[in-house]
Protein backbone atom coordinates (compact mmCIF):
# COMPACT_ATOMS: atom_id res chain seq x y z
CA UNK A 1 0.00 0.00 0.00
CA UNK A 2 2.62 2.60 1.00
CA UNK A 3 4.85 1.63 -2.01
CA UNK A 4 1.94 2.24 -4.13
CA UNK A 5 1.46 5.86 -2.46
CA UNK A 6 4.66 6.41 -2.78
CA UNK A 7 4.85 5.68 -6.83
CA UNK A 8 1.99 7.56 -7.32
CA UNK A 9 3.34 10.89 -5.42
CA UNK A 10 6.71 10.42 -7.31
CA UNK A 11 4.92 9.94 -10.67
CA UNK A 12 3.24 13.57 -9.86
CA UNK A 13 6.29 14.70 -9.53
CA UNK A 14 8.09 13.97 -12.21
CA UNK A 15 5.47 15.60 -14.01
CA UNK A 16 5.54 18.73 -11.99
CA UNK A 17 9.25 19.02 -12.92
CA UNK A 18 8.79 18.31 -16.23
CA UNK A 19 6.13 21.20 -16.84
CA UNK A 20 6.47 24.18 -14.68
CA UNK A 21 3.52 26.25 -16.36
CA UNK A 22 1.55 23.17 -14.78
CA UNK A 23 -1.72 24.55 -12.95
CA UNK A 24 -4.82 22.95 -11.69
CA UNK A 25 -8.12 24.24 -12.39
CA UNK A 26 -11.35 23.08 -10.40
CA UNK A 27 -14.37 22.67 -12.89
CA UNK A 28 -16.73 22.60 -11.06
CA UNK A 29 -18.95 21.52 -8.58
CA UNK A 30 -21.26 24.72 -9.78
CA UNK A 31 -20.43 24.28 -13.70
CA UNK A 32 -23.50 24.00 -15.69
CA UNK A 33 -21.57 21.84 -18.74
CA UNK A 34 -20.87 19.33 -15.45
CA UNK A 35 -24.30 18.30 -15.96
CA UNK A 36 -25.43 18.37 -11.97
CA UNK A 37 -22.37 18.58 -9.40
CA UNK A 38 -19.44 16.88 -10.68
CA UNK A 39 -16.13 18.71 -9.79
CA UNK A 40 -13.41 17.91 -12.18
CA UNK A 41 -9.78 18.71 -10.90
CA UNK A 42 -8.01 19.36 -14.43
CA UNK A 43 -4.06 19.58 -14.33
CA UNK A 44 -3.16 22.12 -17.14
CA UNK A 45 -0.62 23.28 -19.14
CA UNK A 46 -1.90 26.66 -21.20
CA UNK A 47 -5.15 24.86 -22.49
CA UNK A 48 -4.21 21.91 -22.53
CA UNK A 49 -5.64 18.88 -20.33
CA UNK A 50 -2.56 16.77 -18.71
CA UNK A 51 -4.76 14.90 -16.62
CA UNK A 52 -8.48 15.25 -15.58
CA UNK A 53 -9.58 13.85 -12.25
CA UNK A 54 -13.31 13.49 -11.31
CA UNK A 55 -14.58 14.22 -8.03
CA UNK A 56 -18.16 13.03 -7.29
CA UNK A 57 -19.90 12.67 -3.79
CA UNK A 58 -21.41 15.81 -4.36
CA UNK A 59 -24.99 14.05 -4.54
CA UNK A 60 -24.47 11.60 -2.10
CA UNK A 61 -28.06 10.42 -0.41
CA UNK A 62 -27.58 6.84 0.55
CA UNK A 63 -30.17 5.57 -1.62
CA UNK A 64 -28.58 1.81 -1.41
CA UNK A 65 -28.82 2.07 2.41
CA UNK A 66 -32.28 3.05 2.03
CA UNK A 67 -33.40 0.26 0.21
CA UNK A 68 -32.75 -1.81 3.38
CA UNK A 69 -34.99 -0.36 5.64
CA UNK A 70 -38.16 0.29 3.09
CA UNK A 71 -40.19 -2.77 1.95
CA UNK A 72 -39.58 -4.49 -1.46
CA UNK A 73 -42.29 -2.57 -3.70
CA UNK A 74 -41.37 0.88 -1.41
CA UNK A 75 -38.23 0.46 -3.36
CA UNK A 76 -39.71 1.30 -6.75
CA UNK A 77 -39.86 5.09 -5.37
CA UNK A 78 -36.31 5.12 -4.86
CA UNK A 79 -34.84 3.94 -8.18
CA UNK A 80 -37.03 6.67 -9.85
CA UNK A 81 -34.27 9.32 -8.35
CA UNK A 82 -31.52 7.89 -8.78
CA UNK A 83 -31.03 7.97 -12.95
CA UNK A 84 -33.90 10.87 -12.99
CA UNK A 85 -33.66 10.61 -17.26
CA UNK A 86 -33.99 7.15 -17.32
CA UNK A 87 -36.68 6.68 -14.30
CA UNK A 88 -38.50 3.78 -15.72
CA UNK A 89 -35.34 1.89 -16.97
CA UNK A 90 -34.89 2.06 -13.21
CA UNK A 91 -37.93 0.69 -12.22
CA UNK A 92 -37.80 -2.15 -14.62
CA UNK A 93 -33.95 -3.42 -13.55
CA UNK A 94 -35.34 -3.24 -9.87
CA UNK A 95 -38.41 -5.12 -10.43
CA UNK A 96 -36.89 -7.70 -13.01
CA UNK A 97 -34.64 -8.29 -10.04
CA UNK A 98 -37.32 -8.83 -7.49
CA UNK A 99 -38.88 -11.18 -9.72
CA UNK A 100 -36.13 -13.37 -10.50
CA UNK A 101 -35.68 -14.28 -7.12
CA UNK A 102 -39.48 -14.20 -7.04
CA UNK A 103 -39.68 -16.51 -9.87
CA UNK A 104 -42.68 -14.70 -11.23
CA UNK A 105 -44.00 -15.09 -15.28
CA UNK A 106 -45.25 -11.65 -16.24
CA UNK A 107 -47.76 -11.61 -18.46
CA UNK A 108 -47.60 -10.52 -22.07
CA UNK A 109 -49.26 -7.32 -22.03
CA UNK A 110 -47.41 -6.10 -19.19
CA UNK A 111 -44.53 -7.31 -20.89
CA UNK A 112 -45.19 -5.39 -24.19
CA UNK A 113 -46.03 -2.08 -22.35
CA UNK A 114 -42.68 -2.63 -20.34
CA UNK A 115 -40.53 -2.36 -23.36
CA UNK A 116 -43.20 0.57 -24.49
CA UNK A 117 -42.47 2.97 -21.79
CA UNK A 118 -38.89 2.19 -21.86
CA UNK A 119 -38.36 2.48 -25.30
CA UNK A 120 -40.27 6.35 -25.08
CA UNK A 121 -38.22 6.90 -21.91
CA UNK A 122 -35.12 6.16 -23.91
CA UNK A 123 -35.69 8.27 -26.51
CA UNK A 124 -36.45 11.58 -23.77
CA UNK A 125 -33.72 10.62 -22.17
CA UNK A 126 -31.20 10.94 -25.26
CA UNK A 127 -33.41 13.86 -26.00
CA UNK A 128 -32.28 15.91 -23.07
CA UNK A 129 -28.83 14.52 -23.78
CA UNK A 130 -28.84 15.79 -27.51
CA UNK A 131 -30.02 19.10 -26.04
CA UNK A 132 -27.94 19.94 -23.68
CA UNK A 133 -24.90 18.50 -25.27
CA UNK A 134 -25.47 21.02 -27.70
CA UNK A 135 -25.85 23.54 -25.58
CA UNK A 136 -22.83 23.02 -23.93
CA UNK A 137 -20.90 23.34 -27.26
CA UNK A 138 -23.15 26.71 -28.11
CA UNK A 139 -25.79 25.38 -29.74
CA UNK A 140 -28.93 26.74 -28.34
CA UNK A 141 -31.46 25.87 -31.20
CA UNK A 142 -31.76 21.97 -30.47
CA UNK A 143 -32.70 22.49 -26.97
CA UNK A 144 -35.36 23.91 -27.30
CA UNK A 145 -36.67 21.64 -30.59
CA UNK A 146 -35.43 18.33 -27.99
CA UNK A 147 -37.62 19.35 -25.03
CA UNK A 148 -40.55 19.76 -27.31
CA UNK A 149 -40.02 16.12 -28.01
CA UNK A 150 -39.18 15.35 -24.22
CA UNK A 151 -42.41 17.55 -23.12
CA UNK A 152 -44.71 14.79 -25.44
CA UNK A 153 -43.17 11.66 -24.31
CA UNK A 154 -43.00 13.15 -20.38
CA UNK A 155 -47.14 13.50 -21.23
CA UNK A 156 -47.47 10.64 -22.67
CA UNK A 157 -45.69 8.75 -19.44
CA UNK A 158 -48.07 11.34 -17.39
CA UNK A 159 -51.43 10.01 -18.84
CA UNK A 160 -50.17 6.31 -17.62
CA UNK A 161 -48.70 7.01 -14.41
CA UNK A 162 -49.42 10.12 -13.00
CA UNK A 163 -45.93 10.96 -12.52
CA UNK A 164 -43.58 13.03 -15.24
CA UNK A 165 -40.34 12.94 -13.62
CA UNK A 166 -40.81 10.30 -10.92
CA UNK A 167 -43.21 7.71 -12.68
CA UNK A 168 -43.06 4.73 -10.37
CA UNK A 169 -45.09 2.67 -12.88
CA UNK A 170 -44.04 -0.86 -12.54
CA UNK A 171 -44.98 -2.88 -9.62
CA UNK A 172 -43.12 -6.23 -8.60
CA UNK A 173 -45.47 -8.39 -10.58
CA UNK A 174 -46.76 -5.94 -13.08
CA UNK A 175 -47.95 -2.56 -13.67
CA UNK A 176 -49.32 0.03 -11.65
CA UNK A 177 -52.42 0.12 -13.60
CA UNK A 178 -53.84 -0.74 -16.84
CA UNK A 179 -53.08 2.12 -19.59
CA UNK A 180 -55.43 4.95 -20.20
CA UNK A 181 -58.48 5.41 -22.82
CA UNK A 182 -56.59 6.67 -25.75
CA UNK A 183 -53.11 6.01 -25.11
CA UNK A 184 -52.59 4.17 -28.31
CA UNK A 185 -53.93 7.12 -30.35
CA UNK A 186 -51.70 9.48 -28.30
CA UNK A 187 -48.66 7.13 -29.12
CA UNK A 188 -49.11 6.92 -32.71
CA UNK A 189 -49.59 10.78 -32.71
CA UNK A 190 -46.59 10.92 -30.68
CA UNK A 191 -45.04 8.88 -33.87
CA UNK A 192 -45.61 10.03 -36.91
CA UNK A 193 -44.72 13.61 -36.08
CA UNK A 194 -41.13 12.01 -34.32
CA UNK A 195 -39.20 11.08 -37.95
CA UNK A 196 -39.62 14.64 -38.58
CA UNK A 197 -38.22 15.63 -35.55
CA UNK A 198 -35.24 13.33 -36.01
CA UNK A 199 -34.60 15.19 -39.57
CA UNK A 200 -35.00 18.91 -37.98
CA UNK A 201 -31.88 17.64 -35.58
CA UNK A 202 -29.82 16.10 -38.67
CA UNK A 203 -30.34 19.45 -40.29
CA UNK A 204 -29.66 21.39 -37.65
CA UNK A 205 -26.63 19.60 -35.97
CA UNK A 206 -25.84 16.63 -37.68
CA UNK A 207 -25.24 18.12 -41.37
CA UNK A 208 -23.46 20.38 -39.83
CA UNK A 209 -19.76 21.47 -40.32
CA UNK A 210 -19.29 23.32 -37.36
CA UNK A 211 -20.40 20.64 -35.14
CA UNK A 212 -18.61 18.13 -36.88
CA UNK A 213 -15.15 19.80 -36.82
CA UNK A 214 -16.05 20.10 -33.38
CA UNK A 215 -16.53 16.79 -32.47
CA UNK A 216 -14.38 14.58 -34.61
CA UNK A 217 -11.25 13.38 -33.25
CA UNK A 218 -11.94 14.22 -30.03
CA UNK A 219 -11.78 11.75 -26.96
CA UNK A 220 -10.82 8.94 -28.55
CA UNK A 221 -10.97 5.88 -26.27
CA UNK A 222 -9.92 2.96 -28.06
CA UNK A 223 -12.02 -0.42 -28.16
CA UNK A 224 -9.75 -2.15 -26.12
CA UNK A 225 -9.45 0.84 -23.33
CA UNK A 226 -13.21 0.97 -23.95
CA UNK A 227 -13.45 -2.82 -22.76
CA UNK A 228 -10.90 -2.53 -20.31
CA UNK A 229 -12.58 1.12 -18.37
CA UNK A 230 -15.81 -1.48 -18.88
CA UNK A 231 -17.88 1.75 -21.02
CA UNK A 232 -21.25 0.20 -22.02
CA UNK A 233 -24.41 1.25 -23.65
CA UNK A 234 -23.56 3.86 -26.47
CA UNK A 235 -20.33 5.20 -25.04
CA UNK A 236 -19.07 1.60 -25.53
CA UNK A 237 -20.27 0.89 -29.34
CA UNK A 238 -19.27 4.41 -30.29
CA UNK A 239 -15.73 2.49 -30.09
CA UNK A 240 -16.75 -0.39 -31.96
CA UNK A 241 -18.10 -2.73 -29.45
CA UNK A 242 -21.22 -3.93 -30.63
CA UNK A 243 -22.57 -4.85 -27.15
CA UNK A 244 -26.37 -3.99 -26.85
CA UNK A 245 -27.88 -6.56 -23.56
CA UNK A 246 -31.05 -5.80 -25.69
CA UNK A 247 -29.40 -8.42 -28.15
CA UNK A 248 -26.77 -9.79 -25.94
CA UNK A 249 -29.02 -10.82 -22.83
CA UNK A 250 -32.71 -10.28 -23.79
CA UNK A 251 -35.53 -9.50 -21.13
CA UNK A 252 -39.06 -8.71 -21.36
CA UNK A 253 -39.05 -10.37 -24.93
CA UNK A 254 -36.68 -8.31 -26.39
CA UNK A 255 -35.38 -10.92 -28.44
CA UNK A 256 -38.97 -10.94 -30.81
CA UNK A 257 -38.44 -7.27 -31.66
CA UNK A 258 -36.66 -5.96 -35.20
CA UNK A 259 -34.19 -3.56 -34.65
CA UNK A 260 -30.57 -2.87 -35.28
CA UNK A 261 -27.32 -1.94 -32.79
CA UNK A 262 -25.84 1.23 -34.69
CA UNK A 263 -22.22 0.19 -34.08
CA UNK A 264 -19.91 3.43 -34.79
CA UNK A 265 -15.67 2.83 -34.83
CA UNK A 266 -14.04 5.73 -34.18
CA UNK A 267 -14.43 6.08 -30.63
CA UNK A 268 -14.73 10.02 -30.45
CA UNK A 269 -17.20 12.22 -29.61
CA UNK A 270 -18.76 12.08 -32.94
CA UNK A 271 -19.17 8.54 -33.20
CA UNK A 272 -20.86 8.54 -29.66
CA UNK A 273 -23.29 11.26 -31.33
CA UNK A 274 -24.02 9.02 -33.94
CA UNK A 275 -24.59 6.17 -32.30
CA UNK A 276 -27.02 7.84 -30.11
CA UNK A 277 -28.91 9.49 -32.91
CA UNK A 278 -29.19 6.52 -34.43
CA UNK A 279 -30.48 4.86 -31.81
CA UNK A 280 -33.72 7.11 -31.30
CA UNK A 281 -34.52 5.86 -34.84
CA UNK A 282 -34.10 2.21 -33.17
CA UNK A 283 -36.06 2.95 -30.11
CA UNK A 284 -38.75 4.62 -32.63
CA UNK A 285 -39.07 1.54 -34.31
CA UNK A 286 -39.36 -0.84 -31.49
CA UNK A 287 -42.31 1.28 -30.30
CA UNK A 288 -44.05 1.14 -33.13
CA UNK A 289 -43.40 -2.43 -32.92
CA UNK A 290 -44.78 -2.68 -29.24
CA UNK A 291 -48.21 -0.64 -29.83
CA UNK A 292 -49.13 -3.05 -32.57
CA UNK A 293 -48.69 -5.96 -30.36
CA UNK A 294 -50.75 -4.37 -27.75
CA UNK A 295 -53.70 -6.93 -26.89
CA UNK A 296 -55.92 -6.74 -24.27
CA UNK A 297 -55.11 -9.18 -21.58
CA UNK A 298 -54.04 -9.22 -17.93
CA UNK A 299 -51.30 -6.40 -16.34
CA UNK A 300 -50.29 -8.45 -13.63
CA UNK A 301 -48.66 -11.88 -12.69
CA UNK A 302 -50.87 -14.81 -11.09
CA UNK A 303 -49.19 -14.40 -7.50
CA UNK A 304 -51.95 -13.18 -5.03
CA UNK A 305 -49.46 -13.16 -2.24
CA UNK A 306 -47.84 -10.81 -3.98
CA UNK A 307 -49.35 -8.51 -6.45
CA UNK A 308 -51.99 -6.32 -5.15
CA UNK A 309 -55.59 -7.61 -6.17
CA UNK A 310 -57.73 -5.64 -8.64
CA UNK A 311 -59.85 -3.08 -6.90
CA UNK A 312 -63.17 -4.21 -7.97
CA UNK A 313 -61.69 -7.62 -6.96
CA UNK A 314 -60.53 -5.95 -3.63
CA UNK A 315 -64.22 -4.26 -2.89
CA UNK A 316 -65.97 -7.42 -3.32
CA UNK A 317 -63.79 -10.40 -1.97
CA UNK A 318 -63.21 -10.20 1.65
CA UNK A 319 -60.10 -12.64 0.57
CA UNK A 320 -58.37 -10.53 -1.67
CA UNK A 321 -59.19 -7.47 0.90
CA UNK A 322 -57.05 -9.64 3.58
CA UNK A 323 -54.35 -9.86 0.73
CA UNK A 324 -54.56 -6.37 0.18
CA UNK A 325 -53.90 -5.57 3.72
CA UNK A 326 -51.50 -7.71 4.16
CA UNK A 327 -49.23 -7.04 1.28
CA UNK A 328 -49.56 -3.72 1.80
CA UNK A 329 -49.05 -3.60 5.79
CA UNK A 330 -46.86 -6.59 5.82
CA UNK A 331 -45.12 -6.64 2.63
CA UNK A 332 -44.52 -10.53 0.94
CA UNK A 333 -41.48 -12.14 1.39
CA UNK A 334 -39.10 -12.86 -0.83
CA UNK A 335 -37.10 -16.57 -0.84
CA UNK A 336 -33.60 -15.93 0.12
CA UNK A 337 -31.04 -15.75 -2.39
CA UNK A 338 -29.04 -13.23 -4.50
CA UNK A 339 -29.67 -12.02 -7.90
CA UNK A 340 -28.01 -9.78 -10.18
CA UNK A 341 -30.34 -8.25 -13.31
CA UNK A 342 -28.37 -6.29 -16.00
CA UNK A 343 -30.53 -4.50 -18.51
CA UNK A 344 -29.43 -2.02 -21.26
CA UNK A 345 -30.68 1.52 -19.86
CA UNK A 346 -30.58 4.71 -22.06
CA UNK A 347 -26.62 5.05 -21.07
CA UNK A 348 -25.53 1.48 -20.64
CA UNK A 349 -25.87 -1.88 -19.01
CA UNK A 350 -27.69 -1.17 -15.56
CA UNK A 351 -27.33 -3.66 -13.34
CA UNK A 352 -29.38 -4.47 -10.01
CA UNK A 353 -27.25 -6.78 -7.42
CA UNK A 354 -30.65 -7.58 -4.92
CA UNK A 355 -29.96 -10.36 -1.99
CA UNK A 356 -32.56 -11.59 -0.02
CA UNK A 357 -32.58 -13.29 3.86
CA UNK A 358 -36.02 -13.92 3.14
CA UNK A 359 -37.61 -10.71 4.63
CA UNK A 360 -40.16 -8.24 3.46
CA UNK A 361 -37.52 -6.20 3.09
CA UNK A 362 -34.19 -7.07 0.88
CA UNK A 363 -30.92 -7.36 3.02
CA UNK A 364 -29.13 -5.69 0.20
CA UNK A 365 -29.39 -3.33 -2.87
CA UNK A 366 -26.45 -2.35 -5.46
CA UNK A 367 -26.77 -0.84 -8.71
CA UNK A 368 -24.66 -0.77 -11.21
CA UNK A 369 -24.66 2.48 -12.45
CA UNK A 370 -23.86 3.45 -15.94
CA UNK A 371 -23.10 6.91 -15.87
CA UNK A 372 -20.59 6.04 -12.95
CA UNK A 373 -18.74 3.41 -15.09
CA UNK A 374 -18.25 5.63 -18.09
CA UNK A 375 -17.48 8.81 -16.23
CA UNK A 376 -14.01 6.83 -14.66
CA UNK A 377 -13.13 6.38 -18.36
CA UNK A 378 -12.85 10.27 -18.49
CA UNK A 379 -9.35 10.70 -17.39
CA UNK A 380 -8.46 8.85 -20.78
CA UNK A 381 -10.72 10.57 -22.68
CA UNK A 382 -9.58 14.12 -21.57
CA UNK A 383 -5.51 13.70 -21.64
CA UNK A 384 -4.13 15.50 -24.24
CA UNK A 385 -7.34 17.77 -25.22
CA UNK A 386 -8.32 21.64 -25.04
CA UNK A 387 -10.18 22.06 -21.74
CA UNK A 388 -13.44 23.18 -24.01
CA UNK A 389 -13.30 19.65 -25.72
CA UNK A 390 -13.57 18.54 -21.88
CA UNK A 391 -17.13 19.95 -21.98
CA UNK A 392 -17.86 18.05 -25.18
CA UNK A 393 -16.40 14.72 -23.41
CA UNK A 394 -18.56 14.88 -20.58
CA UNK A 395 -21.47 15.50 -22.61
CA UNK A 396 -20.98 13.00 -24.81
CA UNK A 397 -20.93 10.61 -21.94
CA UNK A 398 -24.43 11.48 -20.99
CA UNK A 399 -23.91 11.11 -17.38
CA UNK A 400 -26.44 11.90 -14.37
CA UNK A 401 -24.92 12.73 -11.08
CA UNK A 402 -28.39 11.45 -9.63
CA UNK A 403 -27.22 8.24 -10.60
CA UNK A 404 -23.63 8.34 -9.70
CA UNK A 405 -23.60 9.52 -6.51
CA UNK A 406 -26.83 7.47 -5.34
CA UNK B 1 -7.49 28.26 -49.35
CA UNK B 2 -8.55 26.53 -46.53
CA UNK B 3 -9.64 29.32 -44.65
CA UNK B 4 -12.11 30.26 -47.13
CA UNK B 5 -13.66 27.54 -47.72
CA UNK B 6 -13.89 26.95 -43.88
CA UNK B 7 -15.74 29.95 -43.67
CA UNK B 8 -18.45 29.31 -46.67
CA UNK B 9 -19.08 25.91 -45.06
CA UNK B 10 -19.75 27.19 -41.61
CA UNK B 11 -21.50 30.24 -43.17
CA UNK B 12 -23.74 27.32 -45.25
CA UNK B 13 -24.56 25.69 -41.98
CA UNK B 14 -25.13 28.54 -39.59
CA UNK B 15 -27.84 30.01 -42.82
CA UNK B 16 -29.44 26.22 -42.85
CA UNK B 17 -29.81 26.23 -39.75
CA UNK B 18 -31.28 30.03 -39.41
CA UNK B 19 -33.85 28.63 -42.32
CA UNK B 20 -35.29 25.74 -40.28
CA UNK B 21 -35.15 27.91 -37.04
CA UNK B 22 -37.11 30.74 -38.74
CA UNK B 23 -39.34 28.26 -40.31
CA UNK B 24 -40.96 27.65 -36.37
CA UNK B 25 -42.10 31.10 -36.51
CA UNK B 26 -45.60 30.79 -37.80
CA UNK B 27 -46.17 27.74 -36.15
CA UNK B 28 -48.39 26.74 -33.38
CA UNK B 29 -46.40 27.99 -29.93
CA UNK B 30 -45.80 24.75 -27.77
CA UNK B 31 -44.77 27.17 -24.82
CA UNK B 32 -47.30 27.71 -21.86
CA UNK B 33 -48.08 30.97 -20.60
CA UNK B 34 -47.75 29.81 -16.85
CA UNK B 35 -49.46 31.23 -14.30
CA UNK B 36 -51.37 33.46 -16.83
CA UNK B 37 -52.57 30.54 -19.02
CA UNK B 38 -53.54 27.50 -17.36
CA UNK B 39 -51.03 23.84 -17.51
CA UNK B 40 -52.76 20.77 -18.26
CA UNK B 41 -52.48 18.30 -16.23
CA UNK B 42 -53.43 14.34 -16.97
CA UNK B 43 -56.47 12.80 -15.41
CA UNK B 44 -53.90 10.67 -13.23
CA UNK B 45 -51.49 13.09 -12.19
CA UNK B 46 -50.30 12.93 -8.66
CA UNK B 47 -50.81 16.51 -6.63
CA UNK B 48 -51.95 17.20 -3.44
CA UNK B 49 -54.13 14.55 -1.84
CA UNK B 50 -58.17 15.27 -1.60
CA UNK B 51 -60.01 13.55 1.70
CA UNK B 52 -63.08 12.52 0.25
CA UNK B 53 -66.37 12.31 1.71
CA UNK B 54 -69.32 10.32 0.91
CA UNK B 55 -72.95 12.15 -0.11
CA UNK B 56 -73.82 13.06 3.07
CA UNK B 57 -70.97 15.03 3.72
CA UNK B 58 -69.55 12.10 6.40
CA UNK B 59 -65.40 11.40 5.71
CA UNK B 60 -64.77 8.04 4.21
CA UNK B 61 -61.53 7.54 6.14
CA UNK B 62 -61.94 4.69 8.50
CA UNK B 63 -58.50 4.95 10.22
CA UNK B 64 -57.12 1.40 9.16
CA UNK B 65 -53.79 2.97 9.17
CA UNK B 66 -53.02 1.01 5.43
CA UNK B 67 -51.80 4.74 3.85
CA UNK B 68 -49.37 5.07 6.74
CA UNK B 69 -48.26 1.97 6.46
CA UNK B 70 -47.57 2.12 2.30
CA UNK B 71 -45.87 5.34 2.15
CA UNK B 72 -42.45 4.63 1.76
CA UNK B 73 -41.26 8.36 3.28
CA UNK B 74 -43.36 8.26 6.08
CA UNK B 75 -45.22 11.13 5.66
CA UNK B 76 -48.72 10.30 7.20
CA UNK B 77 -49.61 10.42 10.75
CA UNK B 78 -52.89 9.71 11.63
CA UNK B 79 -54.65 9.42 15.03
CA UNK B 80 -58.16 6.80 15.02
CA UNK B 81 -60.81 7.96 17.11
CA UNK B 82 -64.36 5.44 17.50
CA UNK B 83 -67.49 7.96 17.64
CA UNK B 84 -70.70 5.55 18.56
CA UNK B 85 -73.42 8.07 17.84
CA UNK B 86 -76.31 7.71 14.95
CA UNK B 87 -74.90 8.55 11.37
CA UNK B 88 -76.74 11.36 10.90
CA UNK B 89 -74.61 13.21 14.58
CA UNK B 90 -71.00 11.86 13.38
CA UNK B 91 -67.89 12.78 11.36
CA UNK B 92 -66.89 9.95 9.83
CA UNK B 93 -69.44 7.54 7.16
CA UNK B 94 -68.30 4.74 10.04
CA UNK B 95 -67.96 4.86 13.28
CA UNK B 96 -64.16 4.44 13.43
CA UNK B 97 -62.92 7.82 11.82
CA UNK B 98 -59.56 9.56 11.88
CA UNK B 99 -59.49 12.19 15.00
CA UNK B 100 -56.54 13.25 13.19
CA UNK B 101 -54.81 12.91 9.52
CA UNK B 102 -51.79 14.64 8.67
CA UNK B 103 -49.16 15.00 6.05
CA UNK B 104 -46.52 16.16 5.60
CA UNK B 105 -45.43 17.79 2.16
CA UNK B 106 -42.35 18.45 3.69
CA UNK B 107 -41.85 14.39 3.28
CA UNK B 108 -44.58 13.53 0.73
CA UNK B 109 -42.88 12.29 -3.04
CA UNK B 110 -46.00 11.91 -4.81
CA UNK B 111 -45.66 8.24 -5.52
CA UNK B 112 -50.01 7.03 -5.22
CA UNK B 113 -48.76 4.35 -2.75
CA UNK B 114 -51.36 5.77 -0.19
CA UNK B 115 -54.38 6.16 -2.79
CA UNK B 116 -53.18 2.52 -4.38
CA UNK B 117 -52.96 1.63 -0.59
CA UNK B 118 -56.46 2.58 0.62
CA UNK B 119 -59.44 0.02 0.77
CA UNK B 120 -62.04 2.72 0.86
CA UNK B 121 -61.02 5.13 -1.58
CA UNK B 122 -61.15 8.02 0.89
CA UNK B 123 -57.76 9.62 -0.32
CA UNK B 124 -56.99 10.13 -3.50
CA UNK B 125 -54.70 12.69 -5.55
CA UNK B 126 -56.18 15.65 -6.24
CA UNK B 127 -54.35 18.01 -9.06
CA UNK B 128 -53.02 20.98 -6.93
CA UNK B 129 -49.10 21.51 -7.43
CA UNK B 130 -48.97 24.71 -6.16
CA UNK B 131 -48.20 24.09 -2.45
CA UNK B 132 -45.05 26.24 -2.20
CA UNK B 133 -44.85 28.01 1.31
CA UNK B 134 -42.90 30.80 2.87
CA UNK B 135 -43.00 29.10 6.09
CA UNK B 136 -41.91 24.96 6.77
CA UNK B 137 -44.33 24.55 9.26
CA UNK B 138 -46.84 24.83 7.04
CA UNK B 139 -45.96 22.06 4.83
CA UNK B 140 -47.70 19.67 7.69
CA UNK B 141 -51.14 19.79 6.60
CA UNK B 142 -53.98 18.94 8.39
CA UNK B 143 -57.40 17.08 7.99
CA UNK B 144 -58.63 20.90 7.47
CA UNK B 145 -56.75 21.69 4.36
CA UNK B 146 -56.62 17.86 3.16
CA UNK B 147 -60.77 17.26 2.36
CA UNK B 148 -62.15 17.80 -0.26
CA UNK B 149 -64.84 20.08 0.85
CA UNK B 150 -62.00 22.61 2.31
CA UNK B 151 -59.49 22.76 -0.99
CA UNK B 152 -60.13 25.81 -3.27
CA UNK B 153 -59.59 24.67 -7.26
CA UNK B 154 -56.72 26.79 -8.24
CA UNK B 155 -57.26 28.47 -11.53
CA UNK B 156 -53.60 28.13 -12.73
CA UNK B 157 -54.30 24.29 -13.99
CA UNK B 158 -57.48 22.66 -15.35
CA UNK B 159 -57.39 18.50 -16.08
CA UNK B 160 -57.83 17.09 -19.84
CA UNK B 161 -60.91 15.19 -18.66
CA UNK B 162 -61.94 13.17 -21.79
CA UNK B 163 -59.72 11.49 -24.46
CA UNK B 164 -60.95 14.51 -27.24
CA UNK B 165 -59.39 16.66 -24.80
CA UNK B 166 -56.31 15.03 -24.27
CA UNK B 167 -55.72 14.38 -27.75
CA UNK B 168 -56.53 17.88 -29.05
CA UNK B 169 -53.33 18.46 -26.25
CA UNK B 170 -51.24 16.28 -28.50
CA UNK B 171 -52.01 17.92 -31.90
CA UNK B 172 -48.65 17.77 -34.61
CA UNK B 173 -47.72 21.76 -34.40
Amino acid sequence: MATAVENLQTGVDVMDSALESQMTLSMGPQHPSTHGVLRLDLRLDGELVIKAIPDIGYLHTGMEKLFEYKKYQQGIVITDRMDYLNPLGNNLAYVMAAEKLLGLEIPERAQVIRVLMCELQRIASHMVWFGTSCLDMGAMTPFWFTFKEREKILNIIESASGGRMTPSYFRIGGLMMDLPAGFENRVKQFLEGFPDALNTFDTLITGNTIWQSRTQGIGVISKEDAIDWGLTGPSLRGSGVGLDLRRANPYTGYETYDFDVPVENDGDVWSRFLVRMRELRESHKIVKQALERLKPGPIKADAPKVVLPDRDDMRKHMDSLIHHFLIVAEGFNVPAGEVYHAIEASKGELGVYMKSNGGPKPERVHFRGPSFVNLSALPVMAEGEMIADVVAIIGSLDIVLGEIDR
Amino acid sequence: MSLISDVIQSTVAVVKGMKRTLSEIPREKWTVQYPEQPVTVQPRYRGQHLLHVDEAGKEKCVACYLCAAACPSDCIYIEAETDPRPYADRVGRDERYAKVYNIDYGRCIFCGFCVEACPKDAITHGYNFEISVYNRTDLLKTKDDLLITKQKQSKNYRVALSTEDVDSEFKEV
